[in-house]
């Protein structure tokens, strides 16, 4: 009789989400610093390397949020321009992807695409974008292109943007070498000519090819045109899919999908965005886990929150009590909030229902839409259930924010870590030279054929 | 004779300010593209005491006309994004301020607001930015949006106009939060104080910007702003809304000429006097006959257009042993000039002998102070933290 070995289960891709304004950040807990001094991010961005991480992401808004006539002030608020603070990330770290999100939208190709390959240059083959096409319709207001483009409009320019970059990026020859120059004959370098519905772009980029040629990309879509625009164009989905149900369903979706475009599967990651609470035992962790929430959700936001979608003053109402009939869902939203691009009425009504079906508190509303706590129970359990979540193909791995700012990943990372690794599901050490490498995606992202379509 | 201590720069652009300069750069091609080549660039000008570094940029390379060779070097003329270069060097650094260009025509000026002020908050107060106007309609291709012919000749008062109204627009959004508009206030729930954000409504013919920014005040509240400047008018632009000039005095003489210029446009200037730094090219040799005879060389090879392509000004070129240096410099110095910014020659060989060989010459003349205890680029340049514009 033959025992064949057990298949080593499937490694787990990880993320550190850094939030510079969110719901997530416990800003009242003194563990939590400031989320824009560097010594703050680079510390949070170190200890997600110590852990050996995958990459370390920066979101994006182009816009201070705003409620009942002034700006929202109960949420941690105020962030960087992300190419640039990465950068200063690439000279106090060695092996962590370092990812911005940056929009298609409000960024011209050529600009942005010279600071993708900067940032890959400066980091030796670690830069990532997140491709968001910046659905908050107000954002115009700050830019020279000021208005707003419709879904399609924004996935179209979105789709090009991305075409024009791969153009950009491969505008010197692969090899440069050490020596004088171009050879006779050669084509001048960073010369390029692109024409589409979209852009007519013509002229010389300034950069050779990045150690990666293409930085990694990532995208959030979550519609069906989302789905498959990332499966046209990106290398991995950040997906709000964090719970294991939905994540098999939508795994299943996307992986689909891949499958009847001609790709490789294995070759698109998704990434939940989640959190995880550590406690003694499983109890002490549902315990602790009620508690941030409620650090997390405080009084005020919780009513500032529904006062958005229900779109009146709600001043008057207990945090605590019940949630308040929604009266008339067209008028829900102040100030064109969204949420996961949906818009204001349809957030209005599944928010109504499902307080209704659980009879929440408007507290426990807000925590219930808001947060993503994932992951509960001891270290052990917490690496037995995202192990356990990537071999059941709920997701490749989780992009994780810790609760309070800096300092959140710091316990994840001495004592979940170590329990990753020892069910071997998570590396021991950086193996790979680049970003694309460490997470075992091909060099090149998806082949040429697909993105183009979408012209 | 005794002048103010001069503020010593030094400009950073690839192999050196010289055309030829890449001939003879030890540099292997690939490294100027990577961050250790040029934080060891910082490193030196560092060690040697300089105030600050500009990082040069410009947005394309030049076209190659049609049917010429390739230029060799060509593959070393490549430039990084130079805000994030400048990001990616303070931490590498303790000290010295960081200067890049960035240009104002064709990029967003809230992109550039948020891009200079976290790299004030990466230098942890030692950002400045070198705002220049692309004129080079080849940019203009680059980027799709805007037609050729908005950058014929005819139209560089417009451009430039463009360019204050973006300036403008900048340092109000590095204002629109006012300092401690963070208050953390746990027993009402309030991170913010919003009544600290402000609103820019910025309204131009090129533009509008709503504001705020999403940026916090930095940590200088408004880095240093520098121009370049050559001409009267563009001294007038400069003393409007610039912290820092730099001018291209031809020698010691015509710099006394060109500070009496630059004060004279300053008459309507309200806050601290323009910084005034002459810009100079330098090829320095511990052997007088050779640093002549270098340059000589260089010149054979690729001589120094009367005027650069790029629309750069032609500088001043001075030739000598670091002692001959600081003597001819004592001169500039006496002119009234508040600052010297070096461009190497080659960067290779002129920047340590800069910092290692003029350096300690212009010490020992008296004509720098013996160390800087400053810590942030405006207390190095003698100006006050500004208090936001929109505070109560």
């Amino acid at each position: 009789m033959t025992i064949s070995p057990p298949r080593p289960r499937k490694q787990v891709i990880l993320g550190a989400g850094f939030p510079h304004a969110s719901p997530w950040i416990a800003w009242t807990d003194p563990a939590s610093h400031s989320q824009i001094d560097f010594s703050s991010i680079r510390h949070a961005a170190q200890t997600a390397e110590a852990g050996k991480f995958d990459f370390f992401m920066l979101a994006e808004a182009l816009r201070q949020r705003e409620h009942k006539g002034g700006f929202y002030d109960v949420e941690i608020t105020g962030r960087h321009h992300g190419p640039t603070v990465l950068a200063g990330l690439a000279a106090v770290t060695d092996h962590i992807g370092l990812v911005t999100t940056s929009s298609s939208t409000y960024n011209e190709p050529y600009e942005l695409a010279r600071q993708l390959s900067t940032l890959d240059h400066l980091s030796e083959g670690r830069a990532g974008w997140n491709i968001v096409t910046t659905s908050d319709p107000s954002s115009g207001v700050n830019f020279r292109r000021g208005g707003f483009l419709d879904h399609a409009d924004r996935y179209r320019r979105a789709a090009q943007f991305v075409a024009v970059a791969r153009t950009l990026w491969d505008s010197w020859p692969a090899d440069i070498g050490d020596g004088d120059g171009p050879a006779r004959g050669e084509p001048t370098p960073g010369a390029y000519h692109y024409r589409a519905s979209q852009f007519d772009l013509n002229g010389r980029f300034p950069l050779p090819r990045s150690p990666q040629r293409y930085p990694l990309l990532l995208q959030a879509g979550d519609s069906p045109d989302g789905r498959d625009f990332a499966i046209d164009t990106v290398d991995i989905i950040f997906s709000m899919h964090a719970e294991a149900h939905a994540g098999r369903r939508f795994y299943a979706d996307v992986k689909a999908r891949a499958v009847a475009a001609g790709r490789d599967p294995d070759s698109i990651k998704i990434l939940p965005g989640s959190q995880f609470i550590l406690g003694d035992s499983l109890e002490d962790a549902r315990e602790r886990s009620h508690e941030v929430a409620r650090q997390q959700i405080t009084a005020q936001n919780a009513i500032a929150r529904l006062e958005q979608v229900w779109g009146r003053d709600l001043s008057d109402h207990d945090p605590d009590g019940p949630v308040p009939p929604l009266h008339d869902p067209a008028a829900a939203g102040y100030a064109g909030y969204r949420e996961g691009g949906r818009e204001p009425a349809a957030v209005a009504v599944a928010w109504a229902r499902r307080a209704e079906q659980h009879g929440f508190t408007i507290r426990e509303l807000i925590i219930d839409v808001t947060l993503r706590h994932t992951f509960l129970g001891t270290p052990s359990q917490v690496a037995e259930q995202i192990a356990e979540a990537v071999a059941s193909e709920a997701a490749d791995g989780y992009v994780l924010t810790g609760h309070t700012t800096s300092t959140g990943l710091d316990e994840f990372v001495k004592s979940v870590i170590p329990q990753l690794q020892e069910r071997g599901v998570f590396r021991a050490d950086y193996t790979g030279a680049t970003l694309r490498e460490n997470i075992g995606l091909p060099a090149q992202g998806p082949a040429s054929a697909p993105w183009e379509r979408a012209q | 004779m005794t002048a103010p201590a001069l503020r010593l720069a030094v400009a950073l652009d690839g192999p050196g300010r010289h055309p030829a300069a890449w001939r003879f750069d030890p540099t292997p091609t690939g490294e100027h593209y990577r961050l250790r080549h040029w934080a060891a660039l910082a490193a030196e000008a560092e060690r040697g005491a300089i105030d600050l570094v500009t990082f040069e940029d410009r947005l394309t390379l030049p076209p190659r006309p049609p049917g010429a060779a390739a230029p060799r070097g060509e593959h070393s003329t490549g430039r990084f994004d130079a805000v994030q270069l400048a990001a990616a060097i303070a931490p590498l650094t303790r000290s010295i301020g960081l200067v890049p260009t960035a240009t104002v025509t064709h990029t967003e000026p809230f992109h550039l607001s948020t891009a200079v002020a976290t790299l004030d908050f990466v230098s942890e107060g030692r950002a400045g930015w070198l705002a220049t106007v692309s004129t080079d309609p080849a940019d203009a291709r680059n980027f799709g949006r805007r037609p050729a012919a908005e950058f014929a000749p005819e139209h560089r008062t417009e451009l430039e106009q463009e360019s204050s109204a973006v300036i403008e627009a900048v340092r109000r959004l590095w204002d629109s939060w006012e300092d401690g508009a963070v208050i953390r206030d746990v027993a009402t729930g309030r991170y913010l104080d919003r009544d600290r954000l402000h609103r820019v409504n910025v309204e131009s013919r090129w533009f509008s910007i709503l504001g705020p920014s999403v940026t916090p005040r930095s940590p200088q509240g408004q880095p240093p702003i520098a121009l370049v400047a050559a001409d009267p008018e563009a001294y007038q632009r400069a003393a409007r809304e610039a912290d820092l000039v730099f001018v291209a005095p031809r020698d010691a003489v015509d710099a006394a000429a060109v500070v009496a210029a630059v004060r004279a446009a300053q008459s309507q200037r309200s806050g601290p006097a323009l910084r005034v730094f002459a810009d100079l090219v330098v090829f320095l040799d511990q052997d007088a006959g050779e640093a002549q005879a270098r340059l000589a060389r260089w010149n054979d090879l690729d001589a120094p257009p009367a005027s650069p392509p790029d629309g750069r000004e032609p500088l001043a070129t001075l030739v000598g042993t670091p002692k001959d240096l600081a003597v001819e410099l004592a001169e500039w110095a006496a002119a009234g000039l508040d600052g010297l910014r070096l461009h190497p020659g080659g960067t290779a060989a002129d920047l340590p002998a800069i910092t290692r060989g003029l350096v300690p010459q212009l010490r020992a003349a008296g004509l720098i102070e013996p160390t800087a205890p400053a810590r942030t680029l405006r207390e190095r340049l003698g100006l006050a933290r500004p208090v936001s514009r929109y505070a109560a």
